[in-house]
């Protein structure tokens, strides 16, 4: 590629850009990001306009493709940070997907029950959808940490029961509901930008800003890394496993009401289902280890971007959706494989064989792309 | 080890309760097993007085027929989850298993050659997830998953409308039922090939697992990987091995089904996994690997199986609230297991 280019720009000066990019191209989800523009550039050559964002004159909302990508990615990106912490801490946590329909079922069967169209209604709807949803999270983690279950039959209950609750919540119907405000959540716009994305974005930063400015990260993951030694560090593990359970609760909880606003039906059966899967995925993809530890919020949201990347650009390139999981596999193992210990050494031993510049290009055509 | 392979089986409650206590005793790890046996009699027990027809031939052969295929799957994961491990691609490999067969054989294949392909595809995706889980260190959690997802998504690519098998396939005979003993009015004990099958798998990894140098690897794996190196057992191929097996079976386990239903669908099997590692648990197999027993897993799949027929008995039990029923009695079981884990440890 064109690595003659940009070398200008970044060899004049230890610039901060390019110290930026030296700690990127270090980071775990180096490759989601590669995935992620790959993807585009699919797109691009399907389409050559199809990252063009336009702007309504009238309204002053921003569309296109880009956009529509921001807004499937925000339900995602709410169970993957919830996800992430919960893996951080050496759990799993199955039952978000359920916890969705749960939520989408409570505050659909609220509003269709008490009939308001207001503001007011739609806010109660949604502070009954989250509270529940924290009741959720407070038994899986009481499960989890006073009880000392294992995570993944712990949450597997819960999807189950949740599953179940959703049901019963709506006596199995798919229950629809008309609230203009409700609505907004999921299809207005604020400043041109999807409001649902604004949502996240701000959740994903009171998030981040909690874990990483504070030494509640750092707990998290002393606890994920040796909960023994955590524990005579003086770390004490209950309060934080309960809390990590509840904000993954509460965040799959806010995903349910994303994803239930934009079509104002509750699915009982298909609300969030394989949700968890997809969380799993972009945490796993963002370069956080399933055997808990260090965790990267940053991966993270990226995954989500790429699993809903993935999902628009299956439904862009007319290849019916339900094929979706075929190509979710294929960028999985990819990532897997690339991560993995063996196929890195692999690499590096080819890398030492040719000259000590080589790896020099590869840098610049990532940067490039 | 010794009072694992004399454990009394399921099979003989007759056994006097004294000599049951005195095996059991050193080996508390038996003790959520014996569990749900008591459980299952217990429903077993229940239903009979509540609702009547549950201890008769016709009763029992259909809960046996109807879940075949739950009980080879429960039996393939048993071994994967021994090790420490968990497959969750067996629901999507049966998808996909079902639907290339029911696909070849109405093309004309030789169904023969079709079940055995169907068998085959399933040990593919096992050896797939076995490879990337042993020799590329990705957790079995997030290997079984991408197959999972790469099983369901080419079987939506083969087609999204069910497939029917043609009545008269030969691949439908697995299902033809045989009277074994002739009740009176439909209370008939029936038995189909496909009960047999499922008891055939039963025997040989009850065999494999508590008889073989195999078997005892795998549960030294799922005790601590490290001490099973350093003994010098074979971990690399063990390892590889239970995901085959897993796999195969799963294939297996899409012949059983297709051969009951006669529709394969890509949508089939979805969530199955997670019922067969329900069964699992509920068996008494620790999801931490190293203890656990595959006559357990029969048990954990019936006790699901009779759970649907009561829930279906009963009538007032809303069929929306199975899954919580499911649930609950997931965490009877486990939080039982606790208590004999926390137990084991103070003495």
């Amino acid at each position: 590629m064109s690595a003659a280019a940009p070398a200008p720009a970044s060899g004049s000066g230890p610039s901060s850009a390019r110290r930026i990019v030296g700690a990127v191209i270090h980071q775990p989800y180096i490759w989601a990001i590669v995935a992620l523009l790959l993807l585009l550039i699919i797109n691009l050559v399907k389409d050559p306009s199809y990252l063009g964002v336009s702007v309504n004159a009238a309204t002053g909302n921003l569309s296109g493709n880009v956009i529509d990508i921001l807004r499937a990615s925000a339900p995602i990106m709410m169970i993957a940070i919830g996800m992430t912490l919960v893996i951080a801490t050496r759990g799993i946590d199955l039952s978000v997907g359920s916890v969705m329909a749960v939520s989408g079922a409570v505050s659909m069967e609220f509003m269709n029950n008490s009939g308001g169209g207001d503001a007011g209604t739609a806010i109660m709807a949604a502070a009954l959808a989250l509270g529940i949803s924290a009741v959720l999270g407070t038994v899986n983690g009481v499960l989890v940490s006073v009880v000392g279950l294992q995570p993944f039959i712990t949450t597997l209950i819960t999807m189950l029961a949740g599953r179940g609750l959703a049901k019963v919540i709506t006596s199995g119907q798919n229950t629809s509901a008309t609230n203009e405000p409700f609505r907004w959540l999921a299809n207005g716009t604020v400043f041109g930008f999807p409001v649902i994305f604004v949502i996240g974005a701000v959740i994903v930063a009171i998030v981040a800003i909690l874990v990483r400015r504070t030494a509640l990260g750092l707990m998290i993951e002393s606890i994920g890394i040796n909960p023994r030694a955590a524990r005579m560090a003086g770390i004490r593990p209950i309060g934080i496993l309960i809390s990590v359970y509840i904000v993954s609760a509460v965040l799959a909880g806010i995903a349910g009401i994303f994803s239930t606003a934009s079509v104002m039906t509750v699915e009982v059966a298909k609300t969030g289902l394989n949700a968890e899967m997809d969380a799993i995925l972009a945490v796993v993809i963002g370069g956080t280890s399933l055997a808990g530890g260090k965790f990267s919020l940053t991966g993270s949201v990226i995954g989500a971007l790429l699993i809903a990347t993935l999902d628009k650009t299956i439904v862009f390139l007319s290849i019916p959706s339900s094929a979706t999981p075929a190509f979710k596999a294929i960028v999985i193992v990819v990532i897997c494989l690339l991560q993995s210990q063996r196929v890195r050494a692999l690499f590096a031993r080819r890398r030492s064989r040719t000259t000590p510049s080589a790896p020099v290009p590869t840098r610049k055509e990532t940067v490039s792309a | 080890m010794s009072t694992l392979i004399d454990r009394p089986t399921q099979g003989a409650p007759a056994t006097p309760k004294r000599s049951l206590r005195s095996r059991l005793t050193p080996n508390l790890e038996t003790l959520p097993t014996l569990a749900a046996v008591v459980i299952f009699i217990g429903m077993v027990i229940y239903g009979e007085i509540a609702y009547g027809r549950i201890v008769q031939f016709s009763t029992i052969s259909n809960l046996l027929i109807n879940n075949s295929y739950l009980i080879i799957l429960a039996v393939g994961l048993t071994f994967v989850i021994l090790t420490g491990g968990v497959d969750l691609s067996v629901g999507a490999v049966i998808a996909i298993s079902s639907l290339v067969g029911v696909m070849l054989a109405n093309a004309g294949w030789n169904p023969g050659v079709v079940m055995v392909l169907m068998v085959l595809i399933g040990s593919a995706f096992g050896i797939a997830s076995g490879v990337l889980v042993q020799y590329f260190n990705v957790q079995p959690f997030i290997a079984t998953l991408a197959m999972m997802f790469l099983a369901r998504g080419l079987a939506s690519m083969l087609s999204t409308t069910p497939e029917r098998l043609d009545d008269d396939s030969p691949i439908r005979a697995l299902s033809t039922e045989w009277k074994v003993v002739d009740g009176p009015k439909i209370n008939d004990l029936i038995t189909t090939p496909n009960v047999l099958i499922a008891a055939l798998v039963v025997i040989v990894a009850f065999f494999v697992l508590h008889k073989t140098r195999l078997g005892r690897t795998v549960y030294a794996i799922g005790g601590s990987e490290q001490s099973a190196l350093l003994m010098g057992l074979p971990v690399v191929r063990t390892k590889l091995l239970v995901y085959v097996i897993s796999g195969t079976l799963a294939g297996l386990a899409a012949v059983v089904y297709t051969s009951k239903l006669g529709i394969a669908q890509n949508i089939t099997g979805v969530g199955w996994e997670l019922d067969a590692i329900a069964a699992v648990i509920i068996g008494g197999t620790l999801l931490t690997g190293g203890a656990g027993f595959v006559l357990g897993s029969v048990i954990g799949a019936l006790v699901l199986g009779l759970m649907n027929v009561l829930i279906t008995r009963d009538g007032s039990i809303p069929p929306e609230a199975t899954t919580i029923i499911t649930g609950g009695i997931l965490l009877v079981f486990v939080l039982l297991q606790r208590l004999v884990v926390s137990r084991k440890r103070k003495t």
